[in-house]
């Protein structure tokens, strides 16, 4: 199984005549996500990603023309920073279930409105500045690299993305498939939480294990941390990046900033570790020390250990 | 973006929050007469980025023009070093002067974002002029918080129960409330990330003024802030980091003598922590975007580089929609082309194609030390450092 994302899934992207929106959303068409609908206002009954035997994903002017007209449930967001809030809120507006803004650089402030706003929709924002998310084998709706995953039982949340990809492929190397990968983004205020990809991690039976890779700046790790002690008694990994970063300056993600003396790593760290977390000081241990993990998992409790491909070594 | 203090003033008192009278300036004849014209007596405020003025000596209180001519004279051109500027501490270039105000009491506020929430949130404490940081280790609930709504600002209400925390009443209490509603209006009208009043002052005869004032901003935003960017002072920032924006590339300074290049931010917070554990020191942080294109990467190591004090280079990309090959060959097509390049660099490559990656890496004239996973290339890179080849 999977989270969010799946074969079901009906993609509609925006900004899809943009040269990333193009390349993207072809790539999402490649790795076998049904992209069913492209919108940019303004270039309404064009078509893109045509060629000889494939049919062009048709592009609509707005997102409630291509949900009447496509189906699609689902929306990836290309749309630039000035523009991106607004994306974001028209395909709540559609009702569009599943929204992954991958924009980066939206103002704060954009994100507050945007915030206020989907509380009264039924849409599940991913991101912004984020990776995307995949569930291996399905589908994929984001820029990551589709090949260097593999499906199987642990799922994957994180901050960042190349992190994210340096994650998965130590994983894949040690043979260790993904059943979903949730890049939730490197924004102060984002649209969904570590807390609600675990939920939702929690509620798949599929889903093994949990590689969770936070960054320093604000308290969502720790509150991740106490959910996990509380709800959740599968093995997480946990890793957090920017131990080294002094306080006060901003390390690339908007939201990757020290604080008035809080969100050091070593704080997050300490949180995870006290929540049973298996914490990972070099993050070039994530895939072994999942591994190990899910060993110790199933010695004890052999009546859980399912499908996971040669978990024991690789 | 940082602004100065005397910046912030002049964007809350056109929000309309109270600030002492002042002017600023770089000369000190004219901070006599500007001290003369507030009758005689003033405190000289040194302007730089940086906090801890106080601490370090960048503000005095002038009992006349002379005195405060003398203290200019002082300040200006001085090497201000405070807990925040580093031991090298920041050139001095103007002076604030402003009217010296009897002080009855000292308070805190500030506006900045509550990420938890997903609103900006007004903290307010009685205890003045010490770091909030300090308030919140020692007493946290001597901290006083209000949520405030995006789209309404601070409601009336709401002021007047920070105000009533605060230990204020009658008319004064309506001072603080009219001021902290400005404060706010002034926070979302500029895209601000923090503002911070630190003391906010109240006078012997019930006035309520913004005696320190810090702002920054949102950086996303500065797209539609123009009257903000126009407030940016490039000489209170690093040079280098000036450079890289010019570039787009994403750099941050550090103490260390490894510098490294990686692409995205989370892996590239990863890669100098791993080089801390293996016992080196990162000389910065720098992120070449997730493509990590030739011409990128070519400007990030010109950059890099021109660091004194780097011994040795990292370079770890994860080679995700790029192929690692191509970016194998970006990085050599780079050093061939800055030419004499003699420090050591080690090189991680990642992802599709990574064994033809590091055989471009391999062929190539100048002889990188290649490595094959993180763990590898930080062990790598800090004995290159100590060998100071």
């Amino acid at each position: 199984m999977a989270i969010w994302v799946n074969g079901e899934t009906r993609l509609v992207v925006q900004g899809i005549t943009g040269k990333e929106g193009t390349f993207h959303a072809l790539a999402c068409r490649d790795y076998g996500t049904r992209v069913v609908a492209g919108v940019t206002p303004g270039k309404g009954g064009s078509t893109v990603g045509e060629s000889a035997g494939v049919a062009g994903i048709p592009v609509y002017d707005t997102v409630a023309e291509a949900r009447a007209a496509t189906e699609c449930n689902a929306a990836m967001i290309f749309v630039p920073p000035p523009f991106a809030a607004d994306a974001i809120m028209e395909s709540a507006a559609a009702q569009v279930e599943l929204t992954v803004c991958i924009t980066e650089g939206i103002p704060v402030a954009d994100m507050l409105r945007v915030k206020a706003f989907l509380a009264d929709h039924p849409t599940r924002l991913i991101g912004p500045n984020c990776p995307g998310v995949i569930s291996p084998g399905m589908a994929k709706i984001g820029i990551m690299p589709g090949h260097i995953h593999t499906p199987g039982g642990v799922g994957v949340i994180s901050r960042s993305g190349t992190l994210t990809y340096e994650a998965v492929w130590q994983l894949t190397n040690l043979g260790l498939g993904q059943s979903t990968c949730v890049g939730i983004g490197g924004d102060p205020i984002n649209g969904t939480s570590f807390i609600d990809v675990l939920q939702a991690f929690a509620g798949d039976p599929e889903t093994e294990g949990i590689v969770m890779i936070g960054e320093i700046g604000g308290s969502a790790e720790e509150e991740a941390a106490a959910w996990i002690a509380a709800n959740y008694d599968r093995p997480v990994v946990g890793f957090i990046a920017g131990r080294t970063a002094p306080p006060g300056r901003r390390m690339g993600h908007a939201g990757a900033i020290v604080a008035g003396g809080r969100g050091t790593a070593a704080e997050k760290m300490a949180a995870m570790r006290a929540a049973g977390l298996h914490v990972v000081e070099s993050p070039a241990k994530l895939g072994e020390t999942m591994a190990q993990a899910l060993l110790a998992q199933r010695a004890q409790r052999p009546v859980q250990a399912p499908r996971v491909p040669r978990a024991n070594g690789g | 973006m940082k602004i100065h203090e005397f910046q912030a003033k002049e964007i809350l008192r056109a929000h309309g929050v109270a600030t002492p009278r002042g002017r600023v300036t770089d000369d000190p004849a004219a901070a006599a007469t500007i001290c003369e014209e507030l009758g005689g007596r003033c405190v000289v405020k040194a302007q730089i980025h940086a906090g801890g003025r106080g601490k370090g000596g960048g503000v005095k209180l002038a009992r006349s023009p002379e005195e405060a001519r003398e203290i200019a004279g002082r300040i200006l051109g001085m090497r201000l070093v405070t807990p925040q500027t580093g031991p090298e501490g920041q050139l001095v270039r103007r002076v604030l002067i402003e009217e010296a105000l009897d002080i009855a009491r000292e308070l805190y506020v500030s506006v900045t974002l509550d990420r938890h929430a997903g609103k900006p949130i007004v903290m307010a404490s009685a205890a003045g002029g010490m770091e909030i940081e300090e308030v919140a280790a020692r007493d946290p609930g001597a901290i006083l918080r209000q949520e405030v709504e995006p789209l309404l600002g601070l409601l009336p209400f709401q002021g007047r129960a920070l105000a009533r925390g605060l230990g204020l009443a009658g008319a004064t209490a309506g001072k603080a409330a009219k001021l902290l509603s400005a404060l706010v209006g002034a926070y979302l009208a500029t895209d601000a990330s923090l503002v911070e009043i630190n003391p906010l002052l109240v006078t012997g005869g019930g006035d309520v003024l913004a005696l320190d004032a810090k702002m920054t901003f949102d950086d996303n935003a500065l797209f539609r802030r123009p009257e903000v960017v126009a407030m940016r002072d490039l000489a209170e920032e690093n040079a280098m980091e000036v450079e890289a924006g010019k570039f787009n590339l994403n750099y941050i300074k550090l103490d260390g003598n490894i510098a490294c290049m990686v692409n995205g931010a989370g892996l590239a917070m990863a890669t100098m922590d791993i080089i801390q554990l293996y016992g080196g020191e990162p000389a910065n942080f720098l992120d070449v975007g997730g493509g990590a294109s030739q011409e990128a990467v070519k400007n990030a190591f010109r950059l890099l580089v021109s660091d004194p004090a780097v011994r040795a280079v990292l370079i770890n990309i994860f080679g995700g929609i790029a192929r690692t090959d191509r970016i194998a060959r970006g990085v050599v097509g780079a050093i061939e082309e800055l030419g004499n390049v003699t420090l050591p660099v080690v090189v991680r490559l990642e992802g599709t194609n990574v064994e033809q990656g590091r055989e471009v890496l391999r062929q190539a004239p100048f002889k990188f030390i290649v490595a094959e996973q993180m763990a590898d290339a930080a062990e790598k890179v800090v004995a290159a450092a100590r060998g100071g080849a």
